[in-house]
């Protein structure tokens, strides 16, 4: 593997690092402001969206259609009256005299909303809605993700989907590098065809092949197993693609010299092009448990029964016909992300010691 | 012991043959050397016998059986390549020791061939170390390492040396000769260095073009070569090769060989007679500085190499070739000095215009 790596500038030579460094110090070039507000720009449009899912996820549902919508998951106020059983929620209210106080509403009649002075219970007031705003603090609704781990049965679901990615990838990793190996070492008629045909297939979307995929998968008795979700996806042109392109910067000569060592195929395979492909294989790897932690589609059409249910589909069960459980969706969603997150946070440093280095010198 | 035969040899890359009908015998425990410039076909006639090339035609045989649908891993040869080919991700004595695995050997026996092969090339304390820790030099040994623990019929050197710089390449040398000597094996060594292959070899093989320009024992190569390129290519420096037109000479019978200015004098000689174009061909040692009136040669010193124990002079003649003349000793010349130069006619080769020799040794 390369060893001629750089070492790692911190954070913070990054953040301060600019274009032609050590000339011209303390002015900004027009590119460093350009290259500031486009990453800016890029970060918010990536992880915004992962941002505001995770922020809300700890709103109620209340606060999750509110308009205009707020940034923080925030809860209203309610106070305790004498009088009334349950809390009463707290409003910051006008006065007809112009007053602000901060009364507590017991009912709403139309627009207009009856309210009591939570110090004062007796006195009421009449206030149109419009000239009243909530009360809020910054409040996390952890109860979405506490309710559903409950009532959803979140840990067969977590195994379904764990044996699925696990299984998958193990699966992929081992054909995609058998192809590869054949394709990248062994000097063959029709070996470019045969490789184009590989790259070609990455044009047809699974949605074209969604019924035959099914017929087949049905005629073998899959159906409602994890083996239907397992079994179709796992050659993936991609991987060979990969897997094929870094195998051939592996020089001829050990495969030579491991054939001279009176290697077998096998053993050349499994004990010399195996190992030294290793980065790229951590790269397929990485993918492989993105996609299959990920998918959707295929499962929701495979699965059928909830014992076989992965997470994803699981979490479509919040999703009524007529009523969509928001908060429980987006705190599960969270949930399932955590995951492919730790994994790649583990991993992250083999996809860029995989792509960006050929891995011999 | 091994003995390998190529017979009719041919290999062709789509409509391009490389080699074009090699025929060869190296003998149960000869050091043969294949030599030549690059692009020559030797590395390709190695991996021919290795296996790792199929041939077009003809037959390669190992002890007599032939071989030529025989994978290279069933052929029990073992090879060092010029990349040594060092497998990275393992250990050295795992590199050693993978070989003997995929032969199924019981583990005891094959530490013990890995310690004893380690300890012959000095290379013990480095088994644990993984390829990329090591120095030019030490990855050399543990390839050699490599094929030496596998007991193999025959070894075969794919220039094994050339990546080293030019001290630890004449170190290696030795040790690779005493190796021969020591374990007695077959070897099949591939290299362009002309040296390398007078030092190493019982027998020399010359590669020009996918062709044997000559095989034989280094000496009689040097001494006899069969044409012009082998008498150019062996000997450092190469030999000074003059392309003339022989005349009629002074006496009866005798011819001269002319080029403008230079006249060489020499009796009858079956094979070349007036008129005809011959390359005369004498090693810098054989030219001796002389008077002007015995003179074959005047020419100018153009510069000197001044080695202490040795001399070379690099003198202009009136032809395009440049003249080198070696001379024991130290010899004070300044450049542009003119000297006269005798050729020792026992050790001139004449060379018809086809290249190939007319005589090795010419009667004074």
């Amino acid at each position: 593997m390369s060893d001629a790596i750089s070492p790692r500038p911190s954070l913070g030579e990054l953040l301060s690092a600019r274009r032609g460094r050590g000339r011209r110090r303390g002015r900004l070039h027009w590119t460093d402001v350009f290259t500031w507000v486009y990453l800016a720009l890029g970060i918010f449009l990536m992880f915004g969206p992962v941002v505001w899912l995770v922020l809300s996820s700890f709103k109620t549902p209340a606060g999750l259609v509110e308009f205009p919508p707020t940034f923080l998951p925030l809860g209203q106020i309610s106070v305790e009256v004498a009088g009334h059983e349950e809390p009463l929620p707290l409003f910051r209210a006008t006065l007809e005299d112009g007053s602000v106080r901060e009364l507590a509403q017991v009912r709403r009649i139309g627009i207009v909303s009856q309210m009591v002075d939570p110090a004062d219970p007796e006195r009421t007031f009449r206030v149109p809605i419009d000239r009243r705003a909530p009360v809020r603090e910054f409040r996390m609704a952890f109860e979405n993700y506490v309710d559903p781990l409950k009532r959803f049965d979140f840990t067969r679901y977590l195994w379904n989907s764990v044996a699925v990615t696990v299984a998958a990838t193990l699966v992929t990793l081992l054909i995609n590098s058998m192809a590869a190996y054949g394709l990248a070492i062994y000097e063959f008629r029709g070996r470019r065809a045969i490789m184009l045909f590989v790259i070609g297939t990455l044009m047809i979307p699974i949605t074209v092949i969604l019924v035959p995929v099914y017929l087949v998968v049905t005629s073998m008795g899959m159906v409602n197993s994890l083996w239907a979700v397992i079994l179709p996806g796992a050659a993936t042109p991609t991987g060979v693609f990969l897997l094929r392109q870094y195998m051939l910067t592996i020089p001829t000569d050990l495969i030579e010299a491991a054939r001279m060592d009176k290697a077998s195929e096998w053993r050349i395979y499994w004990r010399v092009v195996m190992p030294l492909s290793l980065p790229a294989i951590a790269v397929l790897a990485i993918f492989s448990i993105m996609w299959r932690w990920n998918e959707f589609l295929w499962p929701l059409i495979v699965l059928s029964r909830s014992e076989v249910y992965t997470l994803q589909v699981g979490l479509n069960a919040f999703q009524g016909e007529l009523d969509v459980q928001w908060h429980y969706i987006l705190a599960m969603t969270v949930v399932t992300l955590l995951p492919v997150v730790l994994v790649f946070a583990f991993l992250q440093r083999f996809i860029a010691t995989g792509i960006a280095s050929t891995g011999m010198k | 012991m091994t003995e390998i035969a190529l017979r009719g040899v041919r290999k062709s890359y789509g409509d391009t043959e490389v080699i074009h009908g090699v025929d060869l015998q190296v003998a149960s425990g000869d050091f043969v050397v294949f030599v030549g410039p690059s692009g020559c076909g030797k590395s390709t006639l190695l991996r021919i016998i290795a296996g790792l090339e199929e041939i077009t035609s003809g037959t390669v045989e190992i002890d007599g059986e032939v071989v030529n649908h025989v994978a290279a891993s069933e052929r029990g040869l073992a090879m060092v390549f010029q990349s040594y080919a060092l497998y990275p991700h393992m250990s050295v004595y795992q590199n050693m020791a993978f070989g003997l695995e995929n032969a199924k050997m019981p583990r005891s026996e094959i530490d013990t061939r890995v310690r004893e092969a380690a300890g012959m090339l000095q290379i013990t304390e480095l088994l644990a170390r993984r390829p990329k820790a090591l120095s030019g030099g030490q990855r050399q040994r543990v390839a050699i390492g490599r094929a030496i623990v596998r007991d193999p019929r025959a070894f075969l050197f794919d220039e094994p040396l050339s990546n080293l710089d030019a001290e630890l390449r004449v170190t290696m040398r030795k040790e690779l000769a005493a190796l021969h000597a020591k374990i007695g094996g077959t070897m099949v060594y591939v290299t362009h260095d002309q040296t390398e292959a007078m030092t190493l070899a019982d027998r020399i093989v010359v590669l020009e073009g996918g062709n044997v320009e000559q095989a034989g024992r280094p000496l009689d190569l040097y001494n006899r070569p069969r044409n012009v390129f082998v008498a150019g290519f062996i000997g450092s420096p190469r030999m000074n090769l003059i392309e003339a037109q022989a005349v009629k000479g002074d006496e009866r019978g005798t011819v001269a060989l002319v080029t403008a200015e230079t006249r060489i004098s020499l009796p009858a000689l079956p094979g070349i007679g007036p008129g005809d174009r011959v390359t005369c061909g004498i090693r810098p040692e054989h030219i001796r500085i002389t008077e002007a009136s015995k003179a074959d040669v005047s020419a100018a010193v153009a510069f000197s190499e001044q080695l202490g124990g040795e001399t070379y002079l690099y003198c202009d003649t009136d032809g395009p070739a440049q003249l080198t003349v070696h001379q024991l000793g130290q010899l004070p010349v300044e450049n542009g000095e003119v000297l006269h130069f005798a050729f020792d006619r026992e050790r001139m080769h004449l060379f018809g215009e086809d290249g190939e020799v007319i005589a090795n040794g010419v009667p004074a």
